[in-house]
């Protein structure tokens, strides 16, 4: 290995290091943290939590309230609320990881390519502006009707309406790293674009990053909730917070509990990721801005 | 300035063709032979086969393309199968309530967020800053839909004060009572973002060096927040009010099923379920457009409260 080489080399493992921020965690991000695990236990032990089977009708215990039975009441098919919401803990858990993952992984490629190769910058952005000028929610329905409503469709139509976000967020960043002189000596000793952007644009575009897939989480299960709700989602009668909360609509008058509870659980867990996501970019990047 | 206009006129061209592309494709995915939505079930092949031919759908896509595309630049974005009437007569008939519920909900977001903003910035970490720091967390991690089911749990199922659902248009005063709770729905988180816009945008602000001089200079304090802050805080703000029309005016498909108003998010939800292509297709146009509009309006407005923002 060569003296620059070795350098640069090293300057890379440092940008990596300088990411290793968890070491102090603030309040906010042990407190949302926690919320956003609980949450996940709950999807992963989903089968051992639930005290009756989500799927079955019972019609003589339909819209019963909250008993030492059923905690959370019955549903207009005699269904456990409590079960029922546990096992749609692992829709909201999968889709959202799944829809976060995908997202990252082709908006931080676009974002990168955009950001670095200035020649594919107009036509790549103009692509996002254009997927952005729709409304996210009712792209995702758009998507849905067309390719049908199932779990997996919902994450490619999530996944498509939030991909220009992350793609971004990640361009503004890239603009303004490798403007950055440890670029340009990274350059001038000749190393390939490729080998540069791994080494030194993709460590710097990772505080950011982070902060938008916790946001883009939340988003994501909110979206999930509202897809389902409107029949577009899940389909029944696999359990999901929003399909739950639809079932609930026409009962309002005289079933609370159909309504209230599966809300509460969506709530939780993305003020979890919120108060997390506030505290990561506080950690993270001080001079990012506080108000969202 | 209008040089600017035209430029940004010019640059929005290739984002609607672009837009146009993907709505274009996108009902392209979906399964199934638009032609069986034209006839019976049980159609002979020869009359299937001639519907294909009368709707050109014999011909290569990418001509249809090219159809399609003349056909919408002339304002025609075809027939809705549900509604057997041009796509655009069924948009407009909805729009109205969207757009009222979009103006109202607005109306909340400005006058709650405002104000409170400023307050929260008159005194960081005070009471009325932690207080809506709190408001805004809890605005921003609720599904709005929810929030809309507990509204009409408690004003209209517990204290029967409010209309639970529907649309009465007979007068501005019933139309507006109709659409109070589900104003108060989309209102909230967009008042809570409104409100942290407002309160950083003021706390950057209020440390610059002319604020301190108009403060030196013995001004109260109403005139240097007034006059010589607020001013200056409102450029983020209006990015966020743009955002918010954008969200507000096309987002609420969810909150209109749950109130169930006859707005466009709900002619998007009915046509997915009944899978009219054409109405999914030009309201995701027209929506799409609209947004454009807004964001260009909204830089526009940028140039003319801020006068420091150059477009050469």
């Amino acid at each position: 290995m060569t003296g620059p080489e070795a350098m640069s080399r090293l300057a890379g493992s440092r940008a990596w290091a300088s990411f290793a921020w968890i070491a102090p965690l603030n309040g906010r991000i042990l407190f949302g943290g926690g919320l956003v695990l609980l949450i996940v236990f709950i999807a992963a032990a989903a089968p051992l939590l639930a005290t009756h089977d989500p799927l079955r009708v019972q019609m003589s215990m339909r819209l019963m309230p909250p008993s030492a039975d059923n905690w959370l009441g019955t549903d207009n098919n005699g269904r456990d609320i409590y079960s029922r919401i546990v096992h749609g803990a692992r829709v909201s858990v999968v889709v959202g990881m799944a829809v976060v993952i995908l997202t990252t992984v082709i908006g931080t490629f676009i974002g990168l390519v955009s950001g670095y190769f200035r020649r594919l910058d107009g036509p790549l952005m103009r692509f996002m502006d254009a997927l952005m000028s729709f409304p996210s929610i009712l792209l995702a329905i758009a998507i849905v009707a067309a390719l049908g409503a199932s779990i997996q469709n919902v994450v490619i139509a999530l996944t498509v309406s939030f991909i220009p976000h992350t793609a971004r967020v990640v361009r503004g960043k890239v603009l303004s790293v490798r403007e950055e002189t440890f670029v340009e000596s990274a350059r001038a000793i000749g190393l390939g674009d490729w080998l540069i952007i791994k080494r030194y644009i993709l460590p710097n575009v990772m505080a950011p990053l982070m902060v938008q897939a916790t946001f883009i989480l939340a988003l994501a299960i909110i979206a999930e909730a509202g897809l389902s709700y409107i029949g577009a989602g899940t389909p029944p009668p696999q359990p999901s917070w929003g399909n739950i909360l639809s079932d609930g609509r026409a009962y309002l008058h005289n079933a609370w509990w159909m309504t209230t509870f599966p809300g509460l659980f969506i709530m939780i867990s993305v003020l979890g990721l919120n108060i997390m996501g506030d505290g990561l970019r506080d950690k993270l990047d001080p001079r990012m801005e506080a108000g969202r | 300035m209008t040089a600017f206009i035209l430029r940004r006129l010019l640059g929005t061209l290739p984002i609607v063709l672009i837009v146009g592309i993907i709505t274009f494709f996108l009902v392209q995915l979906s399964p199934g032979d638009p032609a069986m939505f034209y006839v019976s079930a049980d159609a002979p092949p020869q009359e299937i086969e001639r519907v294909r031919t009368q709707l050109g759908l014999d011909q290569p896509v990418i001509q249809r393309f090219g159809f399609w595309l003349g056909e919408v630049l002339q304002g025609n974005l075809g027939i809705s199968f549900h509604q057997n009437r041009p796509v655009l007569t069924g948009f407009l008939d909805a729009l109205p309530v969207t757009l009222w519920l979009a103006f109202f909900s607005l109306v909340i977001a400005l006058v709650v967020g405002i104000p409170v903003g400023l307050l929260s910035a008159l005194r960081p970490n005070g009471l009325v800053d932690k207080f809506s720091t709190v408001f805004a967390l809890i605005g921003m991690s609720m599904p709005n839909f929810w929030l809309g089911m507990l509204l009409v749990l408690l004003f209209a199922i517990t204290l029967g004060v409010m209309p639970a659902q529907g649309y009465d248009p007979t007068s501005f005063w019933t139309g507006f009572r109709s659409l109070l709770l589900p104003a108060i729905t989309l209102g909230y988180s967009q008042a809570a973002l409104v409100a942290r816009m407002t309160r950083s945008s003021m706390l950057e602000v209020m440390r610059q060096d002319y604020v301190q001089t108009a403060r030196a200079k013995g001004l109260r304090t109403p005139v240097v927040l007034g006059k010589h802050a607020f001013g200056n805080a409102l450029n983020p703000i209006v990015t966020v009010i743009g955002l918010a029309i954008g969200s507000l005016a096309a987002g609420s498909a969810v909150v209109e099923v749950v109130f169930n108003l006859p707005g466009i998010g709900r002619l998007v939800v009915d046509s997915v379920m009944r899978r009219d292509y054409p109405m999914i297709q030009g309201i995701l146009l027209l929506t799409a457009g609209m947004i454009i509009v807004i964001n260009l309006l909204t830089d526009l407005l940028y140039a003319i409260i801020d006068p420091r923002i150059r477009y050469d």
